[in-house]
């Protein structure tokens, strides 16, 4: 997601909450990259930049940077961010293919190294990619297709206007003479890229690719044959391989290290001490031992015989249960108001009924199949890595600044990435990699992050307590709603001591609140953070929609209405709502003219899922359907989840439907693949994941501990509805919004079938 | 101490130490790195591979217990005529997100469809219920064995 404060654009934080920001972010030492920015300068009257416009390094379409045409006929096609599973190998390079008229057998995907002045933007986050490079890699394909026109034309001395590219050739129409791509490569790469505004692009009932979902996997043979190249799979001639030892409590240190052990165990080379860097966080190593090797398995019993001595530091006392009720305490008291509109405190005190709750989301682990890895050699004075990375620019920069070199001076190549869900966006594995290399006098060195680094070590999601208060009135509707917000914030991780929750935190489903309520308070009382806290696949959205999303239901409950009417009578009619009037200055970084929250798609959404589901039908005993709906990444998701509970407390979920309105959907194949999962990790998220803290440590180990949805425990069926969309309306992401309504939707289906109201994730035994 | 076996149909010897990992001898010894590391403790399935046709987790095998034994990994499962029908299932049902945890899944899927012709969905859940796939493909690779099912019924 786009949590990561040097990728927020400063001009959507208020002129004076953003000069307290990059003063703070440099007093801090950290955000360096924040300031950087060009078009993030100081100056208040900016105008706001949205969208791909409002990222680093903004978005590029030159056909030259992202086309290689060759004589054997080949179209090589980059594609500048990384796959993790939400097919974007794929489908980007078809976006330019259909418009270049390339038959897609002919096309070969080239992998971007970390190059933004190149390639633009590269962050693969924020549900993002397809939405900010749909029209630049469609600009790309039109021009190359235009080249090859033009190229045609000359060599056959007719205007450009009776030649016509068709399926990898080009035709003279009155003739019908043709020439293959191949025999016209060489011509074409000479062509003057034509300007923006001369280009060309399909009518959309001309595409041979978008939104016919007829391409398959990239990458898929390879996948299952062996032969993709993940960032553990990296082998270099040569290479080392290192496992690193590091302070089991952040902000820990080593006081002293005895590896007279470890080098004794057969096939470890070399023990180097990793320096931690000082707080905050950021995407620096947090510091340790590693141990070099011959090979992965030397490296790791050679750690298990270190003898090392540890500081734990200041956050030695950390501990879930205790933290917990530190939340809860502060979520009772008044805190940041962070939006007021109304009289709250009038409304609800003269509110007939009123119902109250409190929600709690524990730290959650990204937990990637594939754990963290990354391949380092320095030579020359150049620096080359390898790896796994959701943001290799940033992965690059950090590289050269803790070695000390210019960014140019360092290359970043971008494996297949086993996973990604947030954790990797977060390079610091590539600076231990650069750091051990160093130490090795520039050998290649693979550092291999174990299962147990991964969850102890992880950015993890935060923990948060969510309490509600809302006063119905005679006929329950909701006249008042408070909502107080208590998490640690990603913000944490940049600036040191930062205690409330930005802006993207808190236009994560905690400002929207339903537009019929006319008296709201939402507020955000401060809260430590104790642990590196980061973005995991769809954020705050987790539990600020697992509060509200239950809360509405339980408003429902206690007004005896249905939760579907309940819900679409609090959206009210529809509507196109400016986010700005609900205090949302960041709207997922869109342009808030031309993405408004439209309640008639939320409303169709839910309508189109509780029709397909069956909504109001009798369910047998202990079953029970649940509805949730969310607006996340401006796109519209409506889930119906089915649960049963046995006489065990178990919990089985036969089907979850899920009603999506995400705009023009570009590849229909991955788009239900990603619902489709989001729904598996959702329901992860509602009845198994939690990481927790005593004595400053993780507590779980492996996952034996951090329990994930398997084969025999997910959903039997996850049936996914698209709304159809022409190109009109502007792209919503995928990756992310399916996610957030499945816990609150299992939780509503739980109290369906069984009365028991969930308020505390993971669901875990409580119905035992 | 060399440990020799062999390794989708050819003769290999393993100079690691016989108690390193078979996952480890052949991620780092033998570059066959489609055989995946992903928990280490034989509880997520990435590294399954066969060892004289049964479905075993890699990462807590010792090279040390296959001399003499037949492995095949994900690179040598194509021989085989149901193990290449799982890679096609898996490629034309569009299976992976990211494909990391892939690799053991087919494994497992085609010792199950050894094993059992026609697997039950409870026979699914028992036999590929040691395989996590993080990304959520579960019913693709459910949907996927029971075509593979279907077409090896019919040949």
């Amino acid at each position: 997601m786009n949590a990561r404060p040097d990728f927020i654009n400063a001009a959507t934080l208020d002129s004076k909450s953003r000069r307290r920001f990059l003063q703070s972010a440099a007093a801090a030492g950290g955000l360096v990259l924040i300031a950087g920015f060009p078009g993030q300068g100081e100056a208040a009257d900016e105008p706001k930049k949205y969208g791909a416009d409002g990222m680093p390094n903004g978005w590029v379409d030159n056909a030259l940077a992202f086309v290689s045409l060759t004589p054997d006929g080949t179209v090589s096609i980059v594609c500048h961010r990384s796959e993790m599973g939400q097919g974007v190998r794929t489908s980007m390079p078809m976006i330019v293919a259909d418009e270049l008229e390339a038959d897609w057998k002919r096309v070969k995907v080239v992998q971007a190294p970390g190059d933004e002045k190149r390639y633009g933007n590269q962050d693969t986050d924020g549900s993002r990619s397809t939405r900010h490079f749909f029209k630049p890699m469609r600009t790309c394909g039109a021009a190359a297709r235009m080249m090859l026109e033009q190229a045609a034309a000359d060599q056959w001395k007719v205007p450009v206007s009776e030649v016509e590219a068709k399926n990898h050739q080009v035709v003279h129409t009155k003739s019908g003479k043709k020439l293959g791509y191949g025999a016209l490569a060489a011509a074409a790469m000479k062509q003057p890229v034509p300007s923006r505004d001369q280009v060309k692009l399909k009518d959309p009932s001309q595409f041979r690719y978008i939104g016919k979902g007829n391409i398959k996997l990239v990458d898929g043979r390879n996948i299952v044959t062996g032969k993709a190249v993940y960032g553990q799979d990296v082998h270099i001639p040569g290479m080392y391989y290192a496992v690193v030892a590091r302070p089991a409590v952040y902000l820990g240190k080593v006081v002293s290290v005895d590896s007279s052990a470890t080098m004794k165990v057969p096939g470890v080379v070399k023990v180097v001490q990793i320096e931690p860097s000082a707080p905050p966080a950021n995407f620096n190593p947090l510091g340790g031992v590693a141990v070099v090797a011959k090979n992965t398995w030397a490296a790791i019993k050679g750690r298990e015989a270190l003898k090392i001595v540890w500081d734990d530091g200041p956050n030695a006392s950390y501990d879930s249960k205790s933290y917990r009720a530190t939340l809860e305490e502060a979520s009772r008291k008044a805190g940041k108001v962070v939006r007021n509109e109304g009289d709250f405190d009038a409304a609800y005190a003269s509110a007939p009924k009123k119902v109250t709750a409190e929600y709690y989301l524990p730290h959650l682990a990204h937990a990637t199949m594939e754990p963290p890895a990354a391949t380092c050699r320095i030579k020359n004075g150049k620096a080359e890595v390898w790896s796994c990375v959701q943001s290799p620019q940033n992965a690059r920069d950090m590289v050269a600044k803790r070695l000390g070199m210019d960014p140019a001076n360092v290359t970043m190549n971008v494996t297949l990435l086993g996973g990604g869900f947030g954790r990797k966006s977060k390079a610091d594995y590539c600076v231990e990699a650069a750091v051990v290399s160093k130490a090795m006098d520039g050998a290649p060195v693979k550092v291999v992050w174990t299962r147990e680094d991964d969850l102890r070590h992880d950015y993890l999601h935060t923990v948060s307590v969510e309490h509600l208060e809302a006063g119905l009135d005679d006929s329950g509707k909701c006249v008042a709603w408070l909502h107080r917000s208590v998490a640690p914030t990603i913000l944490s991780t940049f600036v040191e001591g930062a205690k409330n929750q930005f802006n993207i935190e808190l236009g994560m489903t905690l400002l929207q609140v339903a537009p019929t309520i006319p008296n709201v308070r939402v507020e955000n009382p401060e809260a430590s953070a104790h642990a590196r806290i980061g973005w995991f696949r769809s954020v705050s959205n987790i539990p600020h929609a697992f509060a509200t999303q239950s809360f509405i239901a339980e408003m429902a409950a206690a007004a005896g209405k249905d939760h579907r009417d309940y819900l679409l009578d609090l959206l009210g009619p529809p509507a196109k709502i400016d986010t700005r009037k609900q205090g949302d200055d960041w709207n997922h970084g869109e342009n808030p003219d031309v993405y408004m929250f439209d309640t008639g798609r939320m409303r169709r959404v839910i309508d189109l899922a509780t029709i397909k589901a069956g909504w109001g039908k009798s369910m047998p005993k202990g079953s029970g359907m649940g509805l949730a709906a969310t607006y996340t990444f401006v796109t519209y998701v409506a889930t119906v989840a089915e649960v049963e509970v046995d006489a065990n407390g178990n919990v089985r979920i036969p089907r979850i439907h899920v009603a999506a309105d995400t705009g023009a959907v570009i590849n229909p194949e991955r788009v239900y693949s990603q619902i489709e999962g989001a729904c598996v990790m959702g329901m992860g998220v509602a009845l198994y994941n939690e990481i927790s803290f005593k004595n400053g440590r993780v507590e779980q180990a492996n996952l034996n501990e951090f329990e994930l949805a398997r084969m025999g425990t997910s959903p039997v069926e996850v049936n996914v509805y698209l709304i159809p969309s022409d190109y009109s309306l502007p792209l919503g992401g995928v990756g992310e919004p399916a996610l957030p309504p499945v816990a609150p939707a299992i939780c509503n289906a739980i109290f369906a079938a069984t009365g028991k109201r969930i308020r505390r994730l993971p669901i875990g035994n409580q119905l035992a | 101490m060399a440990t020799r076996f062999t390794l989708n149909g050819n003769a290999v010897s393993s100079a690691l130490e016989p108690d390193t990992p078979l996952m480890w001898v052949l991620r780092d010894e033998f570059g066959l790195t489609g055989t995946k590391y992903g928990c280490g403790i034989a509880v997520c399935g990435a590294c399954t591979v066969h060892i004289n046709g049964q479905a075993v987790r890699s990462c807590t095998t010792p090279v040390s217990a296959v001399a003499g034994k037949k492995v095949v990994t994900i690179e040598g499962l194509g021989a085989d005529k149901i193990g290449r029908m799982v890679q096609d299932a898996w490629v034309e049902n569009s299976v992976p997100q990211c494909g990391y945890c892939q690799a053991g899944q087919c494994m497992s899927a085609a010792a199950l469809l050894h094993s059992k012709k026609n697997p039950s969905d409870a026979d699914i859940d028992q036999a590929m219920g040691g395989n996590i796939c993080r990304c959520g493909c579960y019913t693709r690779i459910r949907a996927s064995i029971k075509e593979v099912a279907a077409k090896g019924g019919a040949a």
